[in-house]
């Protein structure tokens, strides 16, 4: 067991089991006060985040028959929803409780009930899954005290489940709000059982084809397992010949339940080695290991994926993945010449930064900024340990915006941006490309399909990022070959 | 199978032959779970003064209101481009439990000493209240600081509608209104009210009135300036377009400076002629201004007629569904879609009034279904039982159009196409061909069913 390359995670037996601390944690830096910025502005200008209650919603519509809800002003499911509809190209409906002012005085309870009651009535739906928003959280809105009520006022007319989940947006960013949802989920629906060999993949906020690689990748190694949250198909789905009032897919709601009688759990995340998650809960309260690994972008990261996954299933990497392993290398000779060396400003959620920031390393690119909204306080750490070659100059900022990356790119001189359709105005004004990965990707078609897991992800990242350099140098040059 | 929610149905009506038009339920707070395609009051505010591009715009409150405004609208400026920029004060815990007016306070002046901007909106979210922040005494601080306006926009999201969150845009512009020199300003002028400049709107328009010879002093705000707000109670006369947002503005110029409004649609051939006119009429002190508005009407029409002939054939007897924000550009867009030899089936808006509502069914056909403040769920379902061919809506509306295997046509506040004006409405027509048009829905399920049931039966 020794030998498989866990970032951090420990097995059940292992001594002190303690919820998340493994071995070699290190302390983290003392607690900053929340005005982090050396700089001159205290605001956030062009934030590289977005709320706590986007990440939530996203998972509760990667949950089979799950509609989410946000107990809030109307403004926050609307807004939300535009924005992933934008992105995902896909229909995102999102219920409100809809405060008013009487709400906000007397609280929301009568406007969560109405709201629920429609919800249920209207989507027929398998679940509901509420979470707060700053408005509810400012008040002290007592979700499970307003279940209480609803079901005691409602009793049998409460047709569904409803999970909740605390995700007040001015704490932390949509990933803790992301990964705060699938915790939800697990602890309010996960259920004891016999052990069975099956595993557990909290994959983290990763992108539709992501989602159905992962689950191509578990069946080719033969594994049970759930994976949560699947928005593969409801967020990437296929015209309708009737019309599906949520789409269908997404994890089944047994699939959550049975997360209590897994062997394992792999949840994505360098970052996430301080916070309870899904995958810490789970080893609290049912004993199923929890195994802390990279998000597997680039190589090494996807290597040690696949040695747990073989581990776990007690089968060898099947030929496929051998092959496209042995193809991604083959092709990054092919390329290495147009990216060594190259400067690259990577940004985004932290742990798509680390993952995408080790692969750079791999093929010999050089991040010169690495820069999130997140603030997880183990961003460089994590980064060091999973890019051992990243140079030391490298600027890695958490709490970082938009405005500081364009302030401070000029001057790194890079070749290319790396990161959401958000840093086109930066890219545009230092007159470099920008590859656009992650979420939201607004001003392309397709965001939902980029890849980025596994050595098919890898592939096309490299792909994409060759040829966006290969583009620079042929539309640079006077004389325009056609022949590169 | 859809059904309505019981609450909902006094906001739908069908207009049948020979009854009266039904009183509508509308302008009420959304149903709780609906999941209404409205926004909130922020939204309202934020959109509407969101083109005024040499102005400071901050949100007060956690990051979400700013970041999912960041640059969305397609609202263009000629000069600055610091509104599409997203600040915020992103508050944190700490914040919420000790108060937000500190880092309120230092952001201003740290943002307005180095973007310089003429004057700073500061919207209140949801939660700003609710922890005690004095937002307008934090605001009379910095203005005095600094020498600029400093204007405090009372948004919190849940107090009201949308509509709500106009009236407050509308009362922090009223602050500027009047301070501002009026001399040189002529006898023929006007201010443009509810217009945002999307995709260069304003410009089209800018130059019918120059060509006609009015002036137009400001227009609110699509590519405006502080200054032009400030000096715009100089006009004779405010055509007020997007008249949800700002009619209480104009009201408020005409209570206190005596200057007559109108409502005017710049969409659509005849909507957009009688918006001419109407200038034209008010100024008969020289009637030159109506014989060039009439030669404008008749060249601009001579250029786009053919071409949206050409539309027209193609689109004759097909279907539209309409559900945009307001409802007086539900008016045009019915008037526009009937040019083009098609028929509007479903029509609703977020926010329409009795009368504007009272007025759709006047024009449209019979068996029209009228909805107030609707919900994917209520649209998808009226989509399929008038068998519509098209959808003019907004982004959260185009997934519902698509799965469905139905055209769209983006007429939102993102839009980057121009629609308004005679180019505007051959932009229009050709974007609703292109999507009517296309080759693609012969695979969609719903189409190819169809197909195959009607060669088989």
């Amino acid at each position: 067991m020794t030998a498989i390359p866990i970032v951090r995670g420990r097995w059940p037996g292992d001594e002190d089991s303690g919820a998340t601390a493994g071995p070699g944690l290190i302390t983290p830096p003392p607690m900053e006060t929340d005005e982090p910025r050396s700089k001159n502005f205290s605001s956030t200008r062009n934030a590289c985040k977005l709320c706590t209650p986007l990440g939530a919603c996203l998972v509760f519509r990667g949950i089979e028959g799950c509609i989410p809800f946000l107990h809030g002003s109307q403004g926050c499911s609307t807004y939300i929803r535009r924005y992933l509809i934008s992105h995902f190209r896909e229909p995102m409906d999102i219920a409100s409780s809809n405060f008013h002012e009487e709400s906000a005085i007397f609280g929301g309870s009568a406007n969560f009930q109405t709201g629920m009651m429609n919800v249920l009535r209207q989507y027929q739906p398998q679940l509901i899954g509420a979470a707060t928003t700053c408005l509810a959280e400012t008040i002290g809105e007592d979700m499970p005290r307003l279940l209480l009520d609803l079901r005691e006022k409602h009793r049998e007319g409460v047709t569904a489940p409803i999970v909740t989940v605390s995700t007040a947006s001015y704490r932390g960013t949509h990933i803790d709000g992301f990964h705060a949802a699938v915790k939800a989920l697990v602890e309010q629906l996960g259920q004891a059982g016999k052990k069975t060999g099956a595993v557990n993949l909290f994959p983290g906020m990763v992108s539709a084809s992501d989602l159905r690689h992962l689950k191509e990748i578990l069946t080719d190694f033969g594994l049970n397992y759930t994976l949560l949250p699947d928005y593969s198909e409801t967020m990437d789905g296929e015209t309708w010949s009737q019309y599906e009032k949520l789409q269908s897919g997404g994890t089944p709601l047994a699939a959550i339940a049975a997360t209590g009688s897994a062997a394992a759990s792999i949840e994505f995340g360098r970052t996430l080695a301080d916070t309870e998650t899904a995958g810490t809960s789970l080893q609290m309260k049912f004993n199923v290991a929890r195994l802390l690994a990279g998000l597997p972008i680039g190589i090494r990261e996807t290597d040690a994926f696949f040695a747990l996954l073989a581990a776990l299933s007690g089968r060898e990497m099947p030929v496929k993945y051998s092959r496209e392993r042995g193809r991604l290398v083959d092709s990054l000779i092919d390329g290495h010449k147009y990216v060594f060396e190259k400067r690259a400003v990577v940004y985004g959620e932290e742990d798509l930064v680390v993952g995408l920031a080790s692969f750079l390393c791999e093929i010999g690119v050089t991040p010169v900024l690495c820069a999130s909204g997140g603030r997880s306080r183990l961003f460089e750490k994590a980064l060091r340990e999973a890019a051992p070659s990243l140079p030391a100059e490298t600027l890695v900022k958490e709490g970082f915006d938009f405005a500081e990356i364009s302030e401070l790119a000029p001057s790194l001189k890079p070749d290319f941006l790396i990161g959401s359709s958000k840093g086109y105005q930066t890219a545009r004004s230092l007159g470099v490309p920008l590859v656009r990965v992650g979420f939201p990707i607004h001003d392309r078609i397709g965001g939902q399909r980029v890849l980025h897991v596994g050595y098919r992800g890898a592939q096309e990242l490299h792909d994409r990022i060759v040829n966006a350099l290969l583009e620079v140098k042929q539309d640079d040059s006077d004389v325009g070959y056609a022949y590169l | 199978m859809i059904e309505l929610l019981p609450e909902r149905e006094p906001q739908v009506v069908r207009k049948t032959d020979g009854v009266p038009a039904a009183d509508m339920a509308c302008g009420k707070a959304s149903a709780a779970g609906s999941v209404s395609q409205r926004a909130c009051v922020f939204c309202g505010s934020r959109v509407v003064l969101y083109p005024i591009c040499d102005a400071l715009h901050i949100v007060h409150g956690p990051i979400g209101c700013a970041a999912y405004t960041w640059d969305i609208r397609g609202a263009l400026s000629s000069g600055p481009q610091l509104h599409r920029n997203s600040f915020s004060t992103d508050l944190q815990e700490m914040d919420v439990i000790f108060g937000g007016e500190k880092k309120l306070e230092a952001g201003l002046l740290e943002l307005i000493t180095h973007y310089k901007p003429k004057a700073a909106f500061i919207y209140s979210t949801c939660i700003v209240g609710l922890i005690g922040d004095d937002v307008s005494a934090v605001c009379r601080r910095v203005a005095e600081k600094t020498g600029i306006p400093v204007l405090p926009v009372h948004s919190e999201g849940f107090k009201g509608t949308k509509k709500d969150g106009y009236r407050a845009a509308c009362e922090a512009l009223y602050k500027l209104v009047g301070t501002g020199d009026t001399t040189g300003i002529g006898p023929h002028s006007i201010n443009i009210l509810g217009e945002f400049n999307l995709a260069g709107e304003t410009w089209i328009l800018r130059d019918y009135y120059k060509r006609l010879g009015i002036e137009v002093v400001a227009c609110i705000t699509g590519d405006s300036r502080i200054e032009d707000i400030r000096r715009c109670h100089g006009a004779r006369l405010n055509l007020v377009q997007c008249s949800g947002s700002m009619t209480h503005l104009a009201k408020m110029l005409e209570r206190d400076h005596g200057i007559p409004f109108k409502r005017v649609s710049y969409f659509g051939i005849e909507d957009m002629s009688a918006a001419l006119y109407e200038a034209a009429k008010y100024f008969s002190d020289d009637p030159t201004i109506m014989s060039r508005a009439q030669e404008l009407v008749r060249e601009e029409i001579a250029t786009i007629y053919p071409e949206l002939q050409r539309y027209k054939q193609k689109l004759i007897g097909k279907k539209a569904a309409i559900y945009v924000g307001g409802a007086f550009k539900a008016f045009s867009l019915v008037r526009a879609l009937r040019l083009l030899g098609m028929e509007t089936a479903v029509v609703g808006s977020q926010t329409g009034d009795m009368e504007d509502y009272r007025q759709l069914q006047e024009i449209s056909d019979p068996g029209t279904i009228i909805v107030d403040d609707s919900n994917p769920l209520e649209l998808a379902k009226f989509c399929l039982e008038k068998d519509v061919d098209l959808f003019i809506g907004g982004v959260k509306e185009r997934p519902i159009a698509y799965k469905l295997g139905i055209g769209f046509c983006d007429h939102n506040h993102e839009r980057k196409e121009p629609l308004a004006g005679f180019i505007g409405m051959l932009n229009f027509a050709k974007e609703v061909y292109a999507s009517v048009a296309s080759p693609v829905w012969q695979f969609a399920p719903r189409r190819a069913n169809r197909v195959k049931e009607a060669t088989t039966a």
